[in-house]
Order: structure tokens, then C-alpha cells, then sequence
């Protein structure tokens, strides 16, 4: 005998803008509008609009097919089981047609208002966020963020393909630094919450390999993230302004991270260093792309 | 189900309701000037 499931009365719409992530979509929002803003092709405001409008809707679809596929490991992890499904305030087809159709309606939307290059690179990070990140990777690797960091490194991409309806090293560049920014970013935070993830049963690093070899990792990959980093300078792609400080921003990452790397098991400090790895790779992520634009429109 | 609930149930729809004229009402405006950008792009090349 199968017993039926709870009905629920109808979710608050403030759930569905829950499902989206929308501290999440931020970043994803800046890194995008950088892209588009770094371009060296002009774009009408409104169709400007539309392009950053659809990068958010398509992240919030992403976000909310993520909840609706991942509700069970919310609900065993203390930083997640107040999310709308865990909590028990919607129901998860709900929230699947919510995704699915807000998905389907960023990508029509970007397709018929701004252009189809732009539009197919959308279509592929929610795809690879949903598919390739939460269905196929994050219970069985411990190497999930770092494929999976690529979903989260598209929006530059988009948004330069929105301007020029083309793509070019820099904003491949761009790419690569959202990418390997990721690993360093989200082991700072597992490092600390590993006891959350250990007991939903995600096989992120620290869970898996240990804090030593996370500490590695974080060290390693900060390597091939700082010449990401710095690379469009030398190239020529951008002029001193974005090199300044990409190179110092870049500097006081490398040494937080260092810090990290060097630090040994168990020295009971409340994981500040982590902590501080984690916060300064945020607003890291917000002035590197800010000196981007600034040094773009200075030297255009 | 309790009138408790059915209160619950009516309060949530008119909030959703509201919430979903609101964004159509947006997304009218948006198509709109989106027409009007493509119509300025079209006559400036």
C-alpha cells in the first residue's frame, strides 16, 4: 500500500522567488552585465535589459530545478532544510513546472530579443548546471565543483555574446577565471561546513580526501585562476587599469589562499582563515569584473 | 479542512494572483518596448 503525499495548500509566491536563488543570482547578474558591458560592440538599452533579464531568469530556473532534483539533501543539511520543498511549503511538481517553464521562457525570450548566439549559450549553462552538475556529478565525485563551476562561469559569456553576437578570447578569459575560481571558493566554504555536507552525504572534498588535500586543491587551483586572472593584460586584450588590479587583487588572493594551503588540521580557531578566503573571493569576483568594465570604457 | 485553512488557501491565491498581473503587466511593457528598440534598430541599420 503507497501512502499518499500531504496536500499542501497553494506555496507563497515569495517561495517561488526562494526556489530561484536570488543571492546566487547576483553574481551571476554583475558577471553577466560586465560581460556585456566589456564588449566592444555597442547594444540598445532595452534589448541590453532583456539580455541581463534572461541571464537572471534562466539562473533562477537553474536554482529552482536544483531544489526541485536536490529537496532530499536539503532537507539533511542544516544551511538548506528552511528551503521551500524541505520545509514542506510547496510541492515538488510545483516547483519542477515552475523551473522548466521559467527555463524554456529566458531562452525564447533571449532567442527572439536578442540573438540566437546568446540564447544557445544560455540553453547550455542551464543545461549543464541542472544535468551535467546536479543530476550527474554532485552525488558521485568529489570533483563536482570544479566541472560544475563552468555553469556558474557562462554569464560573461552570454552577456558579450548579447552585445556582439560573436564570441572572443576575453570573454573566454572571463570564463576561466569564474572556473577556476570556483574549486578555491566553494572548498573554502566546505572546509567549514563540512559536517553539513558529510552528513547529507555529498561527496564534496574535504569529505572525501580530507582537509589536507583540500587545503592542496585550494592551493593548486588559485595557480591556473591567477593567470586567468592577469592573462588579458599581457595579451593586450585590456589596458593598465584591469592589469593594476587584477595583479593585486590577485596578489591578496593568492596569499589568503596560501594561507589555507599551509595551514595544518585542527589548529581550533574557528576556521577564520577559511572564512576570510571564502567572504574575500566574493567581493574578489566584484572588483576584478568591475576593473574589467572600468578599464574598457577608459581605453575604449 | 477548517476554516482556518480555506482562509490560508484564498490568501495565497489573491497574493498570487496579484504577483501574476503584476509580472504580465511588466512583460506586456517589456515586449512592447522591446518592438519599439527593434523598429529603431531596423531604421538606424
Amino acid at each position: 500500500m503507497t501512502t499518499a503525499a500531504p496536500l499542501l495548500p497553494p506555496a507563497d509566491w515569495r517561495d517561488f522567488l526562494a526556489l530561484t536563488k536570488p543571492r546566487v543570482m547576483t553574481l551571476v547578474v554583475f558577471t553577466g552585465l560586465c560581460g556585456m558591458l566589456a564588449a566592444p560592440a555597442s547594444i540598445h538599452p532595452v534589448i541590453g535589459f532583456t539580455a541581463i533579464l534572461c541571464i537572471a531568469l534562466g539562473a533562477g530556473a537553474a536554482g529552482a530545478l536544483n531544489q526541485w532534483y536536490e529537496a532530499d539533501l536539503d532537507a539533511a543539511m542544516r544551511r538548506t532544510q528552511k528551503r521551500p520543498l524541505p520545509d514542506g511549503r510547496m510541492d515538488r511538481q510545483s516547483a519542477l513546472h515552475f523551473g522548466v517553464g521559467l527555463a524554456a521562457f529566458s531562452v525564447i525570450l533571449m532567442g527572439l530579443a536578442v540573438n540566437l548566439v546568446a540564447a544557445a549559450i544560455l540553453t547550455v549553462s542551464i543545461l549543464f548546471y541542472v544535468l551535467v552538475y546536479t543530476v550527474w556529478l554532485k552525488r558521485r565525485t568529489p570533483q563536482n565543483i570544479v566541472i560544475g563551476g563552468a555553469a556558474g562561469a557562462f554569464p560573461p559569456m552570454i552577456g558579450w555574446a548579447a552585445a556582439t553576437g560573436d564570441m572572443a578570447v576575453l570573454p573566454v578569459l572571463m570564463f576561466l577565471l569564474v572556473f577556476l575560481w570556483t574549486p578555491p571558493h566553494f572548498w573554502a566554504l566546505a572546509l567549514f561546513v563540512k559536517t553539513d555536507y558529510a552528513n547529507a552525504g555529498v561527496p564534496m572534498l574535504p569529505v572525501v580526501a580530507g582537509e589536507r588535500v583540500t587545503r592542496h586543491q585550494i592551493g593548486l587551483y588559485t595557480i591556473p585562476m591567477a593567470i586567468a586572472a592577469v592573462a588579458p593584460w599581457p595579451l593586450g586584450l585590456t589596458g593598465p587599469v584591469y592589469g593594476g588590479v587584477s595583479v593585486a587583487t590577485t596578489a591578496i588572493f593568492a596569499l589568503l589562499a596560501l594561507r589555507v594551503a599551509t595551514r595544518r588540521q585542527g589548529e581550533g580557531d574557528a576556521m577564520k582563515p577559511e572564512k576570510r578566503l571564502f567572504r574575500y573571493s566574493i567581493l574578489y569576483l566584484f572588483v576584478i569584473f568591475g576593473a574589467l568594465v572600468a578599464d574598457r570604457w577608459i581605453f575604449a | 479542512m477548517t476554516p482556518d485553512d480555506q482562509d490560508l488557501i484564498r490568501r495565497r491565491q489573491a497574493s498570487r494572483a496579484r504577483v501574476m498581473a503584476l509580472l504580465l503587466g511588466a512583460l506586456v511593457l517589456l515586449i512592447f518596448a522591446i518592438s519599439i528598440a527593434k523598429i529603431q534598430l531596423g531604421m538606424h541599420g
